[in-house]
């Protein structure tokens, strides 16, 4: 009886057409591919991408070189040396850098953080052309904080309810 | 001996400790911050409340003397509730400032505050600040962190003996500050940093610069003074970040001297701002060159060889620092002694060597340093404790509560101290006021005992002593002597570099033998007593042993001028007594060889070779105290450039010089060869007396060096230089202390 059915199967292709019409319906389908990156996927303000270093509303920077981050950091990307300031003595950091091949956006550095200075943004997509380039310096974490201020608040307004 | 009960823990104890000091030897922990086993009991913070069974109240710990049968509870609710309510009261004015703090990390009131702390504040009226004050080059304020256990207040008036620092006000408007605006000028100021609970007192150079966390802690020695303060060295990524005091009974108890506090600063500041030398220099044709270690080895080797084949090797001299270590000292005098000369000296501050044959083996104190505070009479000749060994000041101030001090000195000097007698001698006449307390003390003795002075083993002394007239303040210093059970008489600095040196100090061993007072010495430098070990002397070898003929000292080496000289560690023109003949000799010299640590060295001035080497506390050693007691110590980070190691410097020279016995692995090789010199401690030599010519009235003093200007690392320390005591102020007038100083624990 078995023999009879599986001649039946193989004979007229029914798997085949079975097999053709998951396929056709599949291709009918509303399809789920984000076109990046012309169409990003939707991001929750609490995604942990490229660090920036912010700034007061004028202008001043946030970081006052307690070097809690560098602490917390588990993967010891983040290195900071700190003096007083020479303009007005004020405790600031001299070097602050984060070798982004060491870090594992784990984001204790967002959360040790005393005046929310160092942040994860959104940003997810760069890139490095040098070696070397991944090591972000102070200058270029507050560009990039300067630069993204206006996410970076609305994300943060966003999550303060929740901390 | 009674017996208490802390915690369910029986426990005997002296009677009359207080349960804090009970609970800290048995390891239960109480939490305090006025408490400080050094100083005196204030209970003003209350933090150290306990339960006493049986009373109703809490009491502090610090302040309740034990009695016999005392049920103690540290944990109880009545004492957790005490503990927890004074946290609460001190967090009320205390600033959540620590990110910005510098004690963060090592902060008590940080540490306490999260077993005894709320983790919200219930209070919501304003917070108090405070104006922060200018005290120094030193010490940073932010009075605003304040919590008023006057630990600081106490260590000026008890310790430092400088009241310098106060509180004003009462209640909500108490202050710590200067009375008047001005600096905190003490040469010990910086333990106040240490002692201080919280971030209100910081150290200012270190200021912001790493946290606690972060540092790595290396023990080493101080080489500043003879007395070898142990230190704990922080240093984070190859930087020295700050000093602070290693504890030892023993040597320095929990103090630093500021110098062996802030001296760091030569050695490592960021961006080469101290000016370390780098490479190997070489003068070619008159021009300074920088070159490899290759090529200016050869050339020292080749210019000595040379010297030692044209004109003989007793043209050749070598002198060293007295703050060199006591391997680097041993080689030096190892290569110069191979070369066939015995011309090696580190005392370049002093002037008069007749009699050196008859000193001891090494100058030492001859007491332990810990025993200067036990002594009942105590006489000072030519020594200002306070500058030249900070620490021992400290120690000879304690003995001022139940002792007397003496002091016959050339110079007025300003003692943190209590002095009883003091003849202020002029130079010329100083000689003879010593003699002076030597001849009562010489009569008494011959005629109680009807015997003569040869047969009391000061040959001599009588017939020189026949012209000195004896005045009621001899007899008063001597009569102290005499009197007190532990006596001692100590010689300072200016005693040593005085030019008839040799005369006073057997005159100063004569009173002590007399009067059956202990001898001491407070010698130059770090090492002096491992200069004398190691043999870095002309007339002993290493360990004391005998030289066939005796070498010049470094004055005679100087006057006479040499074919060639090597340098190590020292700045001739900043640091000797004659700075002028010493250029003269050292410009005239066919070959100079220099081992500095600093492109801004005096020897570019005259040297040929200018050899970069490690500091401190960079290159491993060892240091002996002036009690004899050795201490070695590792090199904390590494030298900047190509400088290295002294040791290692000399090592190779020995080898391109194909000297014998130069193969030395690590400084540990030299240290155990230098320690396999020594002998049997019986065989030591012993000090005889000799009688000295006469008592000449043409003395004179050298100016002394300032505090901060002793050897190469305190004059490159910036904070220190900006210091008062720097500038030469003398950062000390005692105030007239008021009738009522007692009562209130000034001593």
């Amino acid at each position: 009886m078995s023999r009879m059915r599986r001649w039946f199967r193989s004979y007229f292709l029914t798997e085949l057409i079975r097999g053709l019409r998951i396929t056709w319906a599949h291709l009918r389908k509303r399809k789920v591919t984000v076109q990046y990156p012309e169409e990003k996927t939707p991001q929750s303000p609490r995604f942990r991408g490229l660090h920036a270093l912010r700034r007061y509303p004028n202008g001043e920077e946030r970081c006052i070189a307690c070097k809690l981050c560098e602490a917390v950091c588990p993967a010891a990307a983040i290195t900071i040396e700190a003096g007083p300031r020479e303009s007005d003595g004020t405790r600031r950091t001299t070097r602050y850098e984060i070798d982004m091949f060491k870090c594992i956006y784990c984001g204790f550095c967002e959360e040790s953080c005393p005046v929310d200075s160092i942040v994860e943004t959104r940003i997810f997509d760069y890139h490095f052309e040098k070696r070397g380039d991944n090591i972000l310096t102070k200058e270029q974490l507050l560009a990039i904080g300067d630069r993204y201020e206006a996410m970076i608040a609305e994300d943060r307004e966003k999550d303060a309810k929740y901390r | 001996m009674i017996s208490i009960e802390v915690d369910g823990r029986k426990i005997e104890a002296e009677e009359g400790s207080m349960i804090i000091e009970v609970a800290d030897a048995n390891g239960i922990t109480i939490p305090r911050f006025c408490y400080h086993k050094k100083l005196s009991i204030a209970a003003n913070c209350r933090m150290c409340l306990v339960e006493v069974e049986g009373v109703k109240k809490p009491l502090p710990a610090c302040a309740t003397p034990i009695s016999d049968g005392m049920v103690v509870k540290t944990q109880s609710d009545l004492a957790e509730n005490g503990q927890k309510s004074v946290m609460e009261f001190l967090l009320i004015n205390h600033p959540l400032d620590c990110p910005i703090c510098d004690q963060g990390g090592e902060c008590e009131l940080q540490d306490l505050a999260m077993g005894y702390g709320r983790d919200v504040s219930r209070f919501c009226e304003g917070k108090r600040a405070v104006v922060d004050k200018d005290i120094g080059p030193l010490i940073e304020t932010d009075m605003t962190r304040c919590i008023h256990c006057t630990r600081c207040v106490r260590f000026g008036r008890e310790i430092a003996g400088i009241r310098e620092i106060g509180a004003t006000g009462r209640g909500e408007h108490m202050e710590i500050t200067t009375f008047i605006e001005k600096s905190v000028d003490s040469e010990v100021s910086g333990n106040i940093i240490d002692l201080c609970p919280v971030g209100a007192l910081t150290a200012k150079p270190s200021r912001y610069r790493a946290r606690a966390w972060e540092m790595t802690q290396h023990d080493s020695v101080s080489p500043h003074d003879c007395i070898g303060a142990n230190l704990h060295v922080h240093t984070h990524r190859n930087m020295v970040i700050r000093v602070v005091p290693k504890e030892n009974e023993a040597v320095n108890e929990v103090w630093l001297a500021d110098r062996d506090r802030y001296s760091y600063e030569a050695v490592t500041m960021p961006d080469n701002r101290n000016h370390r030398l780098l490479e190997p220099m070489m003068k070619v044709n008159g021009e300074w060159q920088a070159t490899d270690w290759e090529t200016a080895l050869d050339r020292v080797a080749s210019k000595l060889n040379m010297i030692v084949q044209t004109d003989g090797a007793e043209h050749i001299g070598a002198i060293s620092s007295p703050s060199a270590t006591t391997e680097e000292m041993y080689l030096l005098q190892k290569l110069i002694r191979g070369l066939g000369s015995n011309n090696i000296d580190h005392r370049i501050r002093i002037s008069d060597y007749s009699m050196q044959d008859n000193e001891s083996l090494f100058p030492e104190l001859s007491i332990e340093l810990s025993e200067l505070e036990a002594l009942d009479a105590c006489l000072l000749v030519g020594s200002d404790l306070r500058k030249d060994q900070p620490l021992a000041a400290l120690r000879v101030r304690k003995a001022t509560r139940h002792g007397q001090i003496a002091i016959i000195n050339a110079r007025k000097v300003y003692n943190n101290f209590n002095v009883l007698h003091e003849i202020e001698a002029t130079p010329a006449d100083w000689l003879q006021q010593v003699a002076g307390v030597a001849k009562y003390l010489l009569d008494e003795a011959m005629s109680s005992e009807d015997v003569s002075a040869d047969s009391l083993g000061y040959e001599g002394l009588d017939e020189l002593l026949a012209e000195i007239k004896v005045d009621q303040s001899h007899i008063n210093i001597a009569k102290m002597l005499q009197k007190a059970e532990h006596s001692g008489v100590v010689l300072g600095l200016a005693a040593l570099e005085f030019s008839h040196a040799a005369a006073l100090r057997m005159l100063c061993r004569a009173i002590a033998g007399l009067s059956g007072a202990t001898f001491g010495i407070m010698t130059h430098g770090g090492n002096s007593a491992g200069a004398y070990l190691a043999g870095a002397i002309p007339h002993r070898g290493p360990g004391g042993a005998d030289v066939e003929e005796g070498g010049q000292t470094a004055q005679q080496m100087l006057a006479e001028g040499k074919k060639a000289f090597i340098l190590l560690k020292t700045e001739i023109g900043k640091e000797t007594v004659n700075a002028e003949q010493a250029k003269a000799a050292l410009q005239a010299s066919e070959f100079v060889v220099a081992l500095t640590s600093y492109t801004d060295d005096e020897a570019f001035e005259y040297a040929d070779v200018i050899l970069p080497i490690a500091t401190f506390l960079e290159s491993p050693g060892s240091y002996v105290n002036v009690n004899g007691h050795w201490q070695d110590f590792n090199a904390c980070v590494n030298a900047p450039g190509q400088a290295k190691p002294a040791w290692k410097v000399l090592r190779v020279m020995g080898n391109l010089l194909e000297l014998k016995n130069f193969d030395y692995v690590s400084a540990q090789d030299v240290m155990q060869e230098v320690k396999g010199r020594m002998g049997a401690v019986g065989d030591r030599i012993k000090a005889r007396w000799q009688c000295p010519e006469g008592l000449p009235t043409d003395g004179h003093c050298p100016e002394p060096l300032n505090i901060y200007q002793v050897d190469c690392w305190t004059r490159r320390a910036k904070a220190l230089q900006k210091s008062a005591l720097a500038e030469g102020k003398e950062g000390l007038k005692r105030p007239k202390l008021s009738p009522f100083h007692n009562i209130l624990g000034g001593v």
